[in-house]
């Protein structure tokens, strides 16, 4: 890419991020919102988070992957249950990531 | 009431987005890696992170620069991959209504996955607290520098290795995610709300531009909103008995 396509590359994608993230931002306070959808908000974070973090876990390359040689899925699962029991987000990370590595490279 | 002073806040909310800070280190690290690899010039990787400031469609980005993409289509997938920030937006709008442009510009170019999972919680905690946005700030202002340091390295990183893109670091973002969704997973219709968006996501991954995590995402809430609908329907009639 040319220094003028880098740029208008970066232009580009700063509009419609920001395009995206700031009139939203700024409108949804000012209209009144319905209790049902202050509701169905709610559940966003759960809902895009579970949509992005499930295909990678169990289809790492594209393709489904039930298998104890997925370390995706088993790092994936020991993080879940470490989680549910213990609710510490940093412990979560640096354990659930520790294990994915240590069975990426040394099994 | 001193707990929530500005300052206070601005800090509080700067420590608790560390711990998602540790699972953005390795994803920014292989985005400078990546970018520069992909022959984007040291300049425009770091003005994607500086200027644009998304994780994710600055990936997809870098890999599809790297197929040699024109920017039209990079423009357009960043565009579609973005679109659930409309989603976060939209959740903390309400929370932000009195706030001026001042507030809200920095706050809307700031806003992440991350930053927002951490301030949607400070938000929903009813304490009386009239400074929420200044922990909002904190969040992001934490978020926005580490994500710069982490490209700066990874840019050097890049230049130094070859093939780290197949380290398989994207983990550390599944591992955040699950680390924050886990604890909210307290009633059924969250439950539900993951594993249905989860598995429509996963059904329909090979859909183009992330179609498939939008729908997945909907349709999920609209399950939960389902199953919502039909817990509360009891309530109050089971109410109704005891009074």
């Amino acid at each position: 890419m040319s220094y003028w396509q880098e740029a208008l590359l970066i232009l580009g994608m700063m509009a419609v991020t920001f395009g995206v993230r700031y009139p939203v931002l700024k409108l949804s306070g000012r209209v009144h919102m319905p209790a049902w959808l202050v509701k169905a908000l709610g559940y966003v974070p759960v809902a895009v988070l579970s949509a992005i973090a499930v295909p990678i876990m169990l289809a790492p390359q594209g393709e489904f992957l039930l298998s104890m040689k997925n370390e995706y899925l088993v790092a994936g699962v020991f993080a879940i249950v470490f989680a549910a029991f213990t609710k510490h987000l940093l412990w979560t990370i640096v354990l659930g990531m520790s294990l994915f590595l240590v069975l990426r490279f040394l099994a | 009431m001193n707990s929530h002073s500005a300052s206070s806040e601005f800090w509080s909310g700067a420590r608790d987005t560390i711990p998602v800070i540790v699972g953005a280190i390795p994803f920014g690290i292989i985005f400078g890696a990546l970018a520069i690899n992909a022959g984007l010039s040291v300049a425009a990787t770091i003005g994607l992170s500086v200027f644009v400031f998304a994780g994710s469609s600055q990936f997809v980005a870098a890999g599809l620069v790297a197929q040699g993409a024109g920017v039209l289509v990079i423009v357009l997938a960043t565009f579609v991959i973005n679109l659930r920030h409309a989603l976060y937006a939209a959740s903390l709008g309400p929370y932000l209504s009195a706030k001026s442009r001042r507030w809200l510009l920095p706050l809307g170019f700031w806003l992440t996955d991350e930053t927002y999972a951490v301030v949607v919680q400070r938000y929903a905690r009813d304490d009386g607290s009239h400074n929420k946005h200044w922990y909002h700030l904190g969040s992001s202002v934490a978020m926005y520098s580490n994500w710069q340091l982490c490209t700066v390295i990874g840019i050097v990183a890049g230049t130094q290795l070859h093939g780290m893109a197949d380290w398989g670091l994207e983990f550390a973002m599944v591992v955040t995610f699950i680390g924050i969704v886990v604890p909210l997973l307290r009633r059924v219709p969250m439950v539900l709300c993951a594993v249905v968006a989860g598995g429509v996501s996963l059904w329909l991954r090979e859909w183009p531009n992330q179609v498939g995590l939008m729908l997945g995402s909907l349709t999920g809430i609209a399950i939960a909103m389902l199953a919502d609908v039909g817990s509360g329907a009891k309530k109050p009639r089971s109410k109704g008995l005891h009074s």
